[in-house]
């Protein structure tokens, strides 16, 4: 696969004082930061802490109550074609699994030739040729997550969001899943996932963010964030506590409606 | 189960594609095939469902090349077709109508064609004892005092008009009975006569629709010849200068056939089971 | 009754003997009804699927009125129509009452909200699955509707025969606007109505007896034609991945 670049990088996003509401409840607090070109994140946190809801606001899928999602890299052009995303249930189209990916670069603009050329290419490197002419919808879902992968891949992003990739699936098309997206990631595309499976986020990120109940409490690189946390709560989160059945301190008024 | 297949797009809407094809040729074939040479007559279920227009139009069509299509509806609804310049002639048989009809200007002239009588038939057992009276009005009051069950069209037809004058020369209202004794189907002679023959209850019809009839039942005719039970039928040709559209030479080449030698002995014989149904009473006859 | 023997007797020696007058009949019916649905479909399909996909103010009122105009009344229809294309209505001009034309037109004002009801809530089910997907792609509100009209054609297809369905059966708006008139207007329905009327309760049944074949004939065909491009397309009906459980944690 060539180069995911497509021109000057929209990196780095900034989020400024990023907020997100729904029926009455706020679910994304106040988040500021920032994600500078280059290493893998992952979002981790336990159910519930907004992480998709953090995704989906970077991707611009849904719009900020409060603060702003600047791509700062962007100057001036539309960052959404350099982005894109693979959702925790893969969304497979009624079509063959060729049909998947060629519509999504029919969608980008990108022409027929190079269509075919890149779908191709993908499938072959997402192991999915020989179901080429299959319809998707009767793929396993581990292959069904996987041409989710190659039809992102397809269209070679900048950026590319990644919402639990492999929940429920099991140990070896977790591999699998996985190996497709460091690939994706060494031909130069920034990945940001968000997972619950701490080893993954071991495994396959440089720099966590972990969230909790809407609250970014702490972003740090992987390697200090395993070493020990600063956050009272994601120390609690890394040695495996339920943190959804402790009393909330009540210092955090935010949470209350 | 996992094969490969060449791409199974094509073929799938290519089908469709030629489906779709064929149904617009299929009915754009079928709307060039109408005639380009036709008139509309607006005219009632008696004279359509007793088959007389099966037996009298294709003499005229293949004469004349003049195809007529004949919408059978109530004389009432008729009369409204005819009005609002939908027909072209008008066959009808009530004839305080069909001359206000011309009077108002809708019309160009009325001509007699032909015509049939009224009955009264009603089940077999005959609980009102009308049978053999010879007196319609009688009739209908006897039926009236036995509150025995009658059905009628309860649609403006001509003929719910008839028997409505009927009805008036007995001295009774049977709209006050009406849901007892007195059933008003509000539909064709036919699917009254269906009624009648259901709930065993007496009926005014005209003869031919009830020689053509299949379901009678235990009806059978108890009441006719009376004067008040004549049925004339009446042809008009609808005034273009109403009706600018209104395609006067063909519909009047009909009027002229049918009040004509020709038509009106095809009309005369017209028989089932070797009773005739219609008598000709055209005054121009043999005159044209 | 001796009339359901006569019946089937009577059906079976009009199709055996080719009679002429029913071939017409049927062939009239089939172009009213196919014609009518081809013309729904073409309007209720985009309709029920923007419907489903764009918001504005009001929009709750529409559907509600939609699903209500499934069940509109044909003899309503029929008379509406009627007035309309009357030489006294605003369309008098176009002479189309009592002519196929006219029939086709009333059917495709029963038929329409019923397509266009049924693919609102087809859409809008394959909308609420595919909205972010899609969106992440970059769709516009056009392309979207494109492809979820593509991606759930075969869903859309019992939408389009209960339209055909609709119409097939139908008399009342036929009746009207048609005129029942013999070798232009009459159909299967208002052919049954007539023999109703004259009594003949054999050859009415024996008329309806082939109406129902016709229809479980149409409905047979695009059951396999759907079966088919479904199996060699999207591998059947229901979404069922192989192996694994695709329920979400």
């Amino acid at each position: 696969m060539t180069d995911a670049v497509n021109g000057a990088s929209i990196l780095p996003l900034d989020l400024a004082g990023v907020s997100f509401a729904a029926g009455g409840r706020r679910l994304i607090k106040d988040v500021t930061c920032t994600f500078e070109a280059g290493p893998r994140t992952a979002v981790i946190g336990p159910n519930g802490a907004g992480k998709s809801l953090l995704l989906r606001l970077c991707h611009g899928l849904i719009a900020p109550a409060a603060g702003r999602v600047v791509w700062r890299g962007a100057r001036g052009r539309d960052p959404a074609p350099f982005q894109a995303m693979v959702f925790q249930r893969p969304v497979m189209l009624r079509r063959s699994v060729t049909a998947n990916v060629d519509a999504a670069l029919a969608l980008r603009g990108v022409p027929r030739p190079e269509r075919r050329a890149r779908t191709a290419e993908v499938l072959e490197r997402t192991g999915l040729a020989r179901f080429a002419h299959q319809p998707a919808r009767v793929l396993s879902f581990g292959e069904q997550q996987k041409l989710a992968l190659a039809r992102a891949w397809a269209l070679r992003p900048q950026v590319l969001f990644l919402d639990e990739p492999t929940a429920s699936l099991d140990p070896a098309a977790t591999h699998a899943v996985e190996e497709i997206i460091d690939a994706i990631r060494g031909a130069g595309t920034r990945i940001l996932m968000t997972t619950h499976d701490l080893g993954q986020a071991r495994r396959m990120a440089d720099e966590i963010v972990f969230l909790h109940r809407g609250r970014m409490l702490e972003k740090a690189p992987a390697a200090d964030f395993f070493a020990g946390p600063r956050n009272d709560l994601a120390q609690a989160f890394v040695r495996g506590e339920l943190l959804w059945w402790r009393k909330r301190p009540s210092r955090d008024p935010a949470t209350e409606p | 189960m996992r094969n490969r297949r060449p791409n199974p797009r094509s073929w799938s809407t290519r089908i469709v594609t030629a489906l779709l094809g064929l149904l617009v040729a299929f009915a754009v074939h079928g709307e060039a095939a109408a005639e380009d040479r036709f008139i509309v007559v607006a005219s009632t279920t008696s004279t359509a469902n007793s088959g007389l227009f099966d037996h009298i139009l294709p003499l005229f069509e293949n004469k004349t090349g003049i195809q007529v299509r004949v919408v059978a509806v109530g004389t009432g609804q008729a009369l409204r077709v005819a009005r609002n310049g939908d027909a072209d002639v008008l066959l009808v048989h009530h004839r305080p109508s069909e001359e206000a009809f011309v009077a108002e200007g809708f019309g160009v002239a009325r001509h007699d064609v032909m015509y049939n009588d009224f009955v009264i038939v009603g089940p077999a057992a005959d609980p009102a004892a009308v049978r053999g009276l010879t007196d319609a009005a009688a009739a209908l009051a006897r039926i009236a005092g036995a509150a025995a069950p009658f059905a009628s069209r309860g649609d403006d037809s001509g003929t719910h008009k008839a028997e409505r004058a009927l009805w008036a020369a007995a001295g009774v209202d049977p709209g006050a009975a009406s849901g007892s004794w007195y059933r008003e189907t509000g539909s064709g002679m036919g699917a009254t006569l269906n009624t009648a023959a259901a709930m065993d209850a007496y009926a005014l019809t005209d003869r031919g629709t009830w020689l053509s009839f299949g379901n009678r039942g235990q009806l059978v005719v108890l009441v006719e010849g009376d004067r008040r039970l004549a049925n004339p039928y009446g042809v008009i040709l609808v005034d273009r200068a109403r009706h600018p559209h209104v395609k006067a030479e063909d519909g009047q080449a009909f009027i002229d056939w049918l009040t004509g030698r020709e038509g009106q002995a095809a009309i005369a014989s017209f028989t089932i089971g070797g009773q005739r149904l219609f008598f000709p009473s055209a005054k121009s006859v043999g005159g044209s | 009754m001796t009339d359901f023997g006569d019946a089937f007797t009577t059906a079976l020696s009009l199709v055996v003997t080719l009679d002429p007058d029913l071939a017409e009949i049927v062939g009239l019916s089939l172009r009213v009804s196919l014609g009518a649905v081809a013309v729904a479909t073409v309007i209720g399909l985009p309709a029920g699927a923007a419907l489903a996909l764009f918001r504005f103010p009001g929009r709750h009122g529409a559907v509600i009125l939609l699903n209500a105009l499934m069940g509109l009344p044909p003899v309503v229809v029929g008379l509406i129509v009627y007035l309309l294309l009357s030489r006294a209505g605003p369309l008098g001009v176009l002479g189309l009452l009592f002519t196929p034309t006219a029939m086709v037109i009333a059917q495709v004002l029963l038929v329409a909200p019923i397509v266009a009801a049924l693919t609102r809530q087809v859409i809008e089910d394959l909308w609420a699955e595919y909205e972010e997907q899609l969106k992440s792609l970059g769709a516009g509100p056009g392309r979207a509707l494109g492809m979820l009209l593509w991606d759930g054609r075969f869903s859309l297809l019992t939408a389009v025969l209960a339209g055909f369905g609709r119409a097939s059966a139908e008399v009342g708006a036929v009746m009207i606007v048609g005129g029942n008139i013999d070798h232009v207007t009459r159909v299967m329905t208002t052919a049954i109505a007539l023999e109703v009327s004259k009594g003949d309760l054999a050859l009415a049944l024996g008329l309806g007896l082939i109406l129902i074949v016709l229809s479980v004939s149409v409905n047979g065909a695009a059951f396999l034609l759907k079966e088919a491009a479904e199996r060699s397309q999207t591998g059947g009906p229901r979404q069922v991945p192989r192996g694994e459980d695709p329920a979400l944690p």
